[in-house]
């Protein structure tokens, strides 16, 4: 949840039912075919530019004040400047995710001018051969970072992201450089996602065990290392029932053809702005009560994991991984990497199953 | 004292929570969360309308508050608040062109 303003305000918005902050994916077509991507590109059926504008509206009067325009690549929508322009008007807080291959200095121009308030730009590595054996698109690195030099010319705010997986996992620090030399922020994400149809098999791109912990243990990439790496505080009442994290409490995610889920991570359709209004799916979406409804006290395995209280569970990806009650794998082996303890989960799956023979 | 006209900066982004005004200037990512009253002044702050009429017309009645302390207080926020780019303090209303030009 976090503290300070933000927590201040994430917590109002919970207690008054507000959704707060939306990402919303206005198309999942693409210039470039990573290889680590989760998303299905061939998607012929995206809300138009007068249902995303009605949704843009609906979310205003419904409170929501942050929105993060990704895709797929938002700038393949010619009608991208005409959205923001009306998301702007409506007062949101605006983000954009691009690989901003197709930014030039017209498209900076009303990102400026529109007052965006951040780009952020996938890049996975300093050196072109890896960035575009990535992105299977050669150049791509050369375009996306003559963009982000457009962008930071104009006074626009950066932030370089960089998924992290086996192809790249020693290049982070070379792509940090690169972020300083172009003025823009970095942040590092070391979680391979599940393909939204189900399919696992892109977990293979994951980083080995070994390295994301040495990832957590680096000092220029944890500057809190002191604290996130130390064991997790005792399990008490307030942890218990406390709430796994903000999705579809004060979040929500929009795919490109108007399905509301809990977030990006958490493929449960819980409506569509087709067929119903915004503020009726967030208020009455059965499957948002049933995320809603959950404490850390009702988790099948984590409610008795040491981990509970500090541990980075998604349930969007425990979700994936059979059960919204269960654990997620990939966040026990970050608590691991953090800290040295086991997760229950860890202990669960590493213990022989005792078979009785008749 | 000479009135002055408090005008949202424009490209600001905002949004009202529970009756409370969250403010974001996205030039410097800071994040504002007024009370009510100077949620009152902010939705009030047109540039055409005096600061001095705002807490005549929005703030004292709503919030029974003296009227010059109201004033003190009022004036000591927009220029707070003006210090982050948030408000400009116009000495003379804005017309209508300038409304539009403004934002």
């Amino acid at each position: 949840m976090g503290n300070g303003l933000m927590g201040g305000l994430n917590q109002r918005a919970m207690d008054a039912g507000v959704p707060l902050a939306a990402h919303v994916d206005l198309t999942w077509r693409c210039n470039e075919r990573c290889i680590h991507c989760y998303l299905d590109h061939d998607d012929p059926d995206e809300l138009t530019f007068e249902e995303t504008r009605s949704l843009l509206d609906q979310m205003a009067d419904a409170g929501v004040f942050f929105v993060t325009f990704s895709g797929g690549e938002i700038f393949l929508r010619k009608d991208l400047r005409d959205i923001v322009a009306h998301a702007r008007l409506r007062g949101f807080d605006i983000k954009l995710k691009t690989n901003a291959v197709m930014i030039g200095e017209k498209e900076v121009a009303w990102i400026s001018e529109l007052g965006v308030h951040q780009v952020q730009v996938s890049i996975y590595s300093d050196s072109p051969e890896t960035h575009d054996a990535i992105t299977k698109v050669r150049g791509s690195l050369e375009r996306s970072i003559r963009a982000i030099r457009f962008l930071r010319g104009r006074g626009v705010k950066v932030v370089i992201a960089c998924v992290l997986m086996k192809l790249n996992s020693g290049d982070f620090a070379g792509v940090q450089r690169l972020a300083a030399d172009l003025d823009a922020q970095f942040t590092l994400d070391p979680t391979i996602t599940p393909h939204v149809n189900g399919d696992r098999s892109l977990l293979r791109l994951n980083i080995p065990q070994d390295e994301l912990a040495s990832l957590f243990h680096n000092p220029l990439l944890n500057g809190g290392k002191d604290t996130t790496c130390l064991p997790p505080p005792p399990v008490d009442d307030d942890i218990l029932d406390g709430t796994p994290c903000s999705a579809g409490h004060t979040a929500l995610y929009i795919s490109p053809h108007g399905e509301l889920w809990p977030c990006v991570q958490f493929p449960i359709v819980c409506g569509s702005i087709r067929e119903s209004r915004f503020i009726d799916i967030w208020n009455q979406s059965p499957q948002l009560r049933e995320v809603r409804a959950i404490r850390a006290r009702d988790l099948t395995t984590c409610s008795s994991c040491g981990h509970v209280g500090s541990c980075s569970r998604c349930p969007g990806l425990a979700w994936m991984e059979g059960s919204m009650y269960g654990p997620s794998s990939a966040d026990c082996e970050k608590s691991f990497a953090r800290t040295g303890i086991p997760s229950a989960n860890l202990l669960r799956r590493s213990t022989p199953l005792l078979v009785q023979i008749r | 004292m000479t009135d002055i006209y408090p005008r949202k900066a424009a490209n600001l982004a905002s949004r009202l929570l529970n009756g409370e005004a969250i403010v974001m200037n996205p030039v410097d990512s800071t994040l504002f969360n007024l009370n009510e009253t100077a949620t009152a002044i902010w939705l009030a702050a047109d540039g055409r309308t005096s600061l001095r009429e705002i807490v005549e017309r929005d703030v004292c009645p709503q919030f029974t508050i003296d009227h010059k302390e109201a004033m003190r207080d009022a004036e000591e926020f927009v220029r707070a608040l003006a210090e982050h780019s948030i408000f400009f303090l116009e000495t003379e209303p804005l017309v209508d062109s300038e409304t539009k030009r403004h934002g």
